[in-house]
């Protein structure tokens, strides 16, 4: 089914997206990746608050490339969320509602994301140009000097996405190749 | 004897990484817009019909193809009868990716040590392959590539008795656990034989070769076409979600190997196969 649907994600919203679901996403959400996520789970674990307020907010697993002169920002694709295992389960217990990357996810994630009735998102790895069209604003909010790791507050209109792992902890990655084998 | 400026090292390889990542070479964008053509889920369609209006967008707009410009992988023919001066090569060679990088607006995705992880904010240093040819001359390959799929290729020291058949399985193991995290669909590149760092190689070197070729060596044309038979049977399709368009192609290059081995090497790399070739 084809969705429109607003960030930050509301929970009525997590909790109606069903895994196969096509999803455009308009509104805000934050980038971080491998280094932001280390960074944060480091201050955690130091009991340091984290730089950005994630409750109800969706991060997308995204290192772009730098932002030619009058445009927004650079190609703009998932990573592979995979990287993100260790650290999502407990950004996701703290509030964080939805995740965009690409690629399979442990256990251990999708029971944080139904114990939190939160979503895991893919956007179409390899297609960064395309994708960077979808985002509107870009403005670096903390981590600096970690480059294309730093995370960012974007501004997205109709970002294209598909519901992978829903509240219910329906899989489609576990269940999409099987009408397809030969 | 040649005498070659490295200068011009360098002028060539800037201009090689600004435009691989932004231009996929004509028999990868055969290749997927034959995808698409032959995709039978629906979903599958409409992300290969995506990943054709990305190339696009990225070629016209000079947006990178995709946002992980690579680590720049060089092979570097070098003729015998070359002699470089104006400084050191592996120098030239940096200096160019460092120039390609930077003034490209490509993402510096390279750090100065595996475990400290300080990015080095320029993109070097390259991985160079080096290799002393016959004549005058000196070829280029640059191939970046990208670490979603990088992550998921194998290495596998198969024994003798298992011969072709393990060969199959390994490279159709490595493929189906790959699935979603390498960007399907992809291209496969696998080496056979050799040792364990050859085979590797062998690897990543039928990963620049024309998809469009098959080996000369009939067995192995053989079998990659029945690896990618078997592959687009596994189901995963674009994005892995699902269809018959898994890889776009396999290539399998062989090397002589010892009595006591059969090495296999599984090089995975997604639909942004990036490589280009320049001759000096």
């Amino acid at each position: 089914m084809d969705r429109h649907i607003s960030l930050p994600l509301s929970d009525a919203d997590a909790l109606s997206l069903k895994a196969g679901d096509y999803v455009y996403l308009t509104g805000e959400l934050y980038t971080a990746r491998d280094a932001a996520h280390k960074r944060m789970y480091d201050a955690l674990n130091e009991g340091k608050e984290l730089p950005v307020d994630i409750k109800g907010q969706v991060v997308y697993y995204l290192g772009p490339t730098p932002a030619r002169p009058g445009h927004v920002i650079g190609s703009a694709g998932p990573t592979t969320s995979s990287r993100m295992d260790k650290y999502a389960p407990r950004l996701l217990d703290l509030g964080l509602k939805g995740m965009v990357g690409k690629g399979k996810r442990t256990q251990e994630v999708i029971d944080a994301v139904v114990r939190n009735g939160a979503v895991y998102f893919a956007a179409v790895g390899g297609a960064g140009a395309l994708l960077s069209k979808c985002i509107k604003k870009a403005e670096v909010v903390a981590y600096d000097d970690l480059g294309t790791e730093a995370i960012r507050r974007l501004q997205v209109e109709n970002l294209p996405v598909i519901v992978v792992i829903d509240s219910a902890g329906t899989n489609l990655y576990a269940t999409a190749a099987d009408k397809w084998r030969k | 004897m040649r005498n070659i400026d490295v200068s011009e090292i360098t002028a060539a390889v800037r201009e090689m990484c600004i435009e691989v990542n932004h231009k996929l070479s004509p028999d990868m964008v055969g290749k997927l817009t034959d995808a698409r053509e032959r995709e039978e889920s629906p979903l599958g369609r409409q992300i290969l019909g995506q990943l054709i209006e990305n190339m696009d967008i990225a070629r016209e707009e000079m947006i990178p193809i995709c946002q992980d410009t690579g680590m720049a992988v060089i092979f570097l023919e070098v003729g015998q009868d070359v002699h470089f001066t104006g400084g050191d090569i592996e120098d030239a060679v940096n200096q160019g990716v460092r120039e390609g990088y930077t003034e490209g607006y490509l993402r510096k995705s390279v750090v100065r040590d595996p475990i400290d992880r300080v990015n080095t904010g320029d993109n070097t240093p390259a991985v160079i392959h080096y290799s002393i040819v016959h004549g005058e001359g000196v070829k280029i390959t640059l191939a970046p590539k990208g670490f979603g799929s990088e992550n998921m290729s194998r290495l596998f020291m198969l024994k003798p008795a298992q011969g072709i058949e393990g060969v199959k399985e390994a490279v159709i193991a490595a493929v189906a656990d790959a699935g979603p995290n390498a960007c399907p669909p992809m291209v496969v590149g696998v080496g056979v034989g050799g040792t364990f760092e050859k085979c590797a190689l062998l690897a990543k070197k039928a990963l620049t070769r024309n998809v469009n070729e098959r080996s000369k060596i009939p067995y192995v044309a053989e079998l990659e076409k029945e690896l990618l038979e078997k592959i687009n049977c596994l189901g995963l399709g674009p994005g892995g979600l699902g269809g018959r368009m898994t890889a776009l192609n396999v290539a399998v290059e062989t090397y002589p190997t010892h009595i006591a081995g059969l090495p296999v090497a599984v090089n995975i790399c997604c639909h942004v196969n990036r490589h280009i070739s320049r001759e000096i």
